[in-house]
């Protein structure tokens, strides 16, 4: 029997979450720029503070501008809802200080962008969260840092910087069956690519600063629960949950997953985590990823085909020594990405560059199209040196460990014409091999 | 709160509120492949209101234990029978969907318990398409995307109908696929079943001496407002609210639908 035909990507891309203003007819998502919201009277702000009633408040908890954003999120996420936060790593902070507090542990893989680190490494430990690193293809090592006071598993979907493909489908089995969700960091590899929910994850995370916004101009993150996870089932076998599965006193003694089968989650982190930490995207923010996730999927395409014409160009360059790009046979999970990321495994990736320090600066410094600058998903081509930026927190064994010298290059391909940026890569090849 | 019916445990969702029977009570009966959770913008108000709610979880479904039962007649028995075991007195029975026949039968067998009916989303006969059924027996998670589309007047609702940010249909569909994950043996199925045998709702709704609301979506594709005819004509007491949104209701025009039963509580004599 034929279903219900669902609508695809673009669609949804263009028109979840939207429709013309009411009041006005504007077909654009208005920017809501106001703080607050007037009660009709006294009995419905009664009722929408004690969670009787949908609609909004005070925009630190939600605002129609985000909204719109946030179930455009997880609509194309396949979630159950989206939470609209002031940066990605404001997202990471909320998605763990949900489920874990002091005494929790962590098994996070090692291949994180530099901040994601930091957070656990150092300042949530500070907090009474511990974390245990794990080499994510190292599944055995996983398993073994599992331990009864563990709240989550975390890693990101193409690991930070070498692209280790993350096995979402082993993973989350593994999670699974020791009572505990996976959540991943899907920035790198955005819906376009992989809907992480679809292979196991429970939880989700993305920078929106990065391809989700475009452009590298507004700065937000957001975290879509993807109503995957039984945290009663998880909470009466291992005791694990209490967060969601018993009463709050914060919330007068609410408990979230009686009030929501399977949005107990994202009603928590926003109840809580946003009530209390505050870190709120802004309305105008939010307009400017609504924006850019409207052309995400044209965007992505063309991300892709560049960067396959610049990773052809420097495979065959002498001065290079070596790529790190899963679609590559050279690369170990080229046969998993294969299988989990069969449109492409995006526009971000590393480089060996031969020579030293110095010449991966002739480098950075050489280009001209290539900015060097901190970010990554931008419509504008990017480089960065990651052991003297992004990872210069990192000590050296760890570095090694991870496959990064002094010679490693980062890319983030954008969307202008490749031969320019062919063009642009010779160059700077050049002068970094004239200083060696 | 935990009950015990029939030797099982029984869940009920109070509301946010310590179940009162003095109070004058509410039921809220789910439909098929779902939970209490569905009646989330309805209940919490309701309870805060003044009302005793009691949405239970159905026998087989969330974390209500016990085999799905599987007729409309004995699924009214056991909900007799948790009314008299939560001490509720005369109860407005409130059902969506196949919840709805469940509340139409208890009236009709048990009728000194109900102070009045809330029919929301129903039809009768209740009929699933024959495809349907097959699907649901052969191959649930495809029957449960078939649900999920056909349950809801669009796939890009207007904005936080059931909450900022929140995914209306995923609910849904995530909802219905929980359901199967904690009873895997053919839930849907069963319940769409039950509807599909239910054959005693004309004479049922000639029984009836209470106060009736009907409550329709204007584009529901599953019971659909033009095939309500014989439902709404075998009722001797009745009113019609149509409300603009699909099957799923509850969750595309929460406020209407609360405002609906609201309005209803305070219209009908209810008594503890």
């Amino acid at each position: 029997m034929s279903g219900p035909r669902h609508p695809g990507f673009d669609t949804l891309a263009l028109h979840a979450g939207s429709a013309p203003d009411p009041a006005t007819g504007a077909r654009a998502t208005p920017i809501h720029f106001t703080s607050s919201f007037a009660f009709h009277d006294a009995d419905h702000g009664a009722a929408l503070f004690n969670m009787e009633q949908s609609g909004h408040v005070y925009s630190r908890i939600s605002n129609p501008t985000n909204a719109v954003l946030e179930e455009r999120i997880a609509a194309l996420e396949g979630g159950v809802a989206g939470i609209a936060t002031a940066s990605g790593q404001a997202a990471l902070h909320l998605g763990l200080s949900t489920l874990a507090g002091a005494g929790d542990h962590i098994v996070a893989s090692n291949a994180l962008y530099g901040g994601s680190h930091n957070l656990l490494a150092y300042t949530l430990r500070r907090f009474g969260i511990e974390t245990s690193f794990v080499d994510p293809r190292d599944i055995d090592a996983w398993r073994a840092a599992i331990r009864p006071n563990t709240r989550l598993l975390f890693g990101e979907t193409l690991g930070n910087p070498n692209l280790d493909v993350l096995d979402i489908p082993t993973l989350s089995a593994l999670a699974h069956a020791h009572d505990v969700p996976l959540m991943v960091d899907a920035t790198f590899t955005t819906p376009y690519l992989q809907r992480p929910f679809d292979l196991g994850a429970d939880l989700l995370l993305h920078s929106a600063t990065k391809f989700l916004c475009g452009h590298g101009t507004a700065i937000g993150g957001l975290l879509v629960d993807g109503g995957t996870f039984d945290w009663q089932a998880a909470h009466e076998r291992s005791g694990r949950f209490a967060t969601l599965c018993e009463p709050y006193d914060g919330f007068h003694g609410m408990v979230f997953s009686e009030e929501s089968t399977v949005g107990a989650f994202a009603l928590r982190a926003r109840r809580e985590g946003l009530r209390d930490f505050g870190a709120a995207m802004s309305p105008h923010n939010a307009f400017a990823i609504l924006q850019g996730i409207e052309t995400l999927g044209l965007r992505m395409e063309r991300h892709l085909v560049n960067t396959r014409r610049v990773i052809d160009f420097l495979v065959a360059h002498p001065a290079v020594a070596s790529v790190a790009y899963p679609e590559l046979e050279s690369h170990p999970d080229h046969a998993l990405a294969r299988r989990i990321l069969p449109r492409g495994c995006g526009a971000v990736f590393t480089f060996e560059l031969k020579g030293d320090r110095a010449a991966a600066r002739r480098f950075a410094d050489g280009l001209q199209i290539f900015s060097h600058l901190a970010n990554v998903g931008d419509a504008k081509s990017l480089v960065i040196h990651p052991a003297s930026t992004t990872h210069f927190r990192v000590p050296a064994e760890q570095l090694a460990a991870r496959g990064i010298t002094q010679g490693t290059l980062r890319l983030s391909v954008g969307l202008e014409d490749a031969d320019d940026l062919i063009d642009d890569l010779k160059r700077a090849l050049k002068l970094a091999q004239k200083g060696a | 709160m935990l009950l015990d019916v029939h030797g099982h445990q029984a869940y009920c969702y109070t509301g946010g509120k310590a179940f009162d029977p003095a109070l004058p009570a509410i039921v809220l009966l789910h439909g098929a492949q779902n939970d209490h959770s569905v009646w989330a913008l309805q209940s919490r108000a309701l309870a805060h209101a003044g009302l005793a709610v009691l949405a239970p979880d159905l026998p087989g479904h969330g974390r209500s234990d016990g085999p799905a039962l599987t007729t409309v007649e004995a699924m009214a028995d056991w909900l007799i029978a948790l009314l008299k075991t939560a001490g509720a007195g005369r109860a407005l029975l409130a059902g969506h969907s196949m919840g709805s026949l469940i509340a139409l039968e208890t009236a009709s067998r048990a009728p000194a318990s109900v102070s009045a009916l809330a029919l929301i989303g129903t039809t009768y006969p209740m009929r699933v398409s024959d495809a349907l059924l097959e699907t649901a027996h052969t191959d649930e998670p495809a029957a449960i995307e078939m649900v999920a589309g056909w349950s809801h007047s669009s796939f890009v609702p207007g904005p936080s109908t059931a909450g900022p940010g929140v995914s209306v249909v995923n609910v849904a569909r995530r909802l219905m696929q929980r359901m199967s994950a904690r009873n895997p043996s053919g839930l849907l199925h069963t319940d769409f079943a039950a509807c599909n045998s239910y054959a005693n709702g004309e004479a049922a709704a000639a029984s009836l001496h209470c106060p009736v609301l009907f409550v329709f979506g204007k584009q529901d594709m599953m019971t659909p407002p033009r095939s309500t005819a014989l439902l709404t004509g075998a009722v001797k007491h009745g009113a019609v609210v149509h409300v603009d949104a699909g099957h799923a209701m509850m969750a595309e025009a929460p406020d209407a639908v609360r405002s609906a039963l609201f309005d209803f509580a305070q219209s009908v004599p209810m008594r503890s």
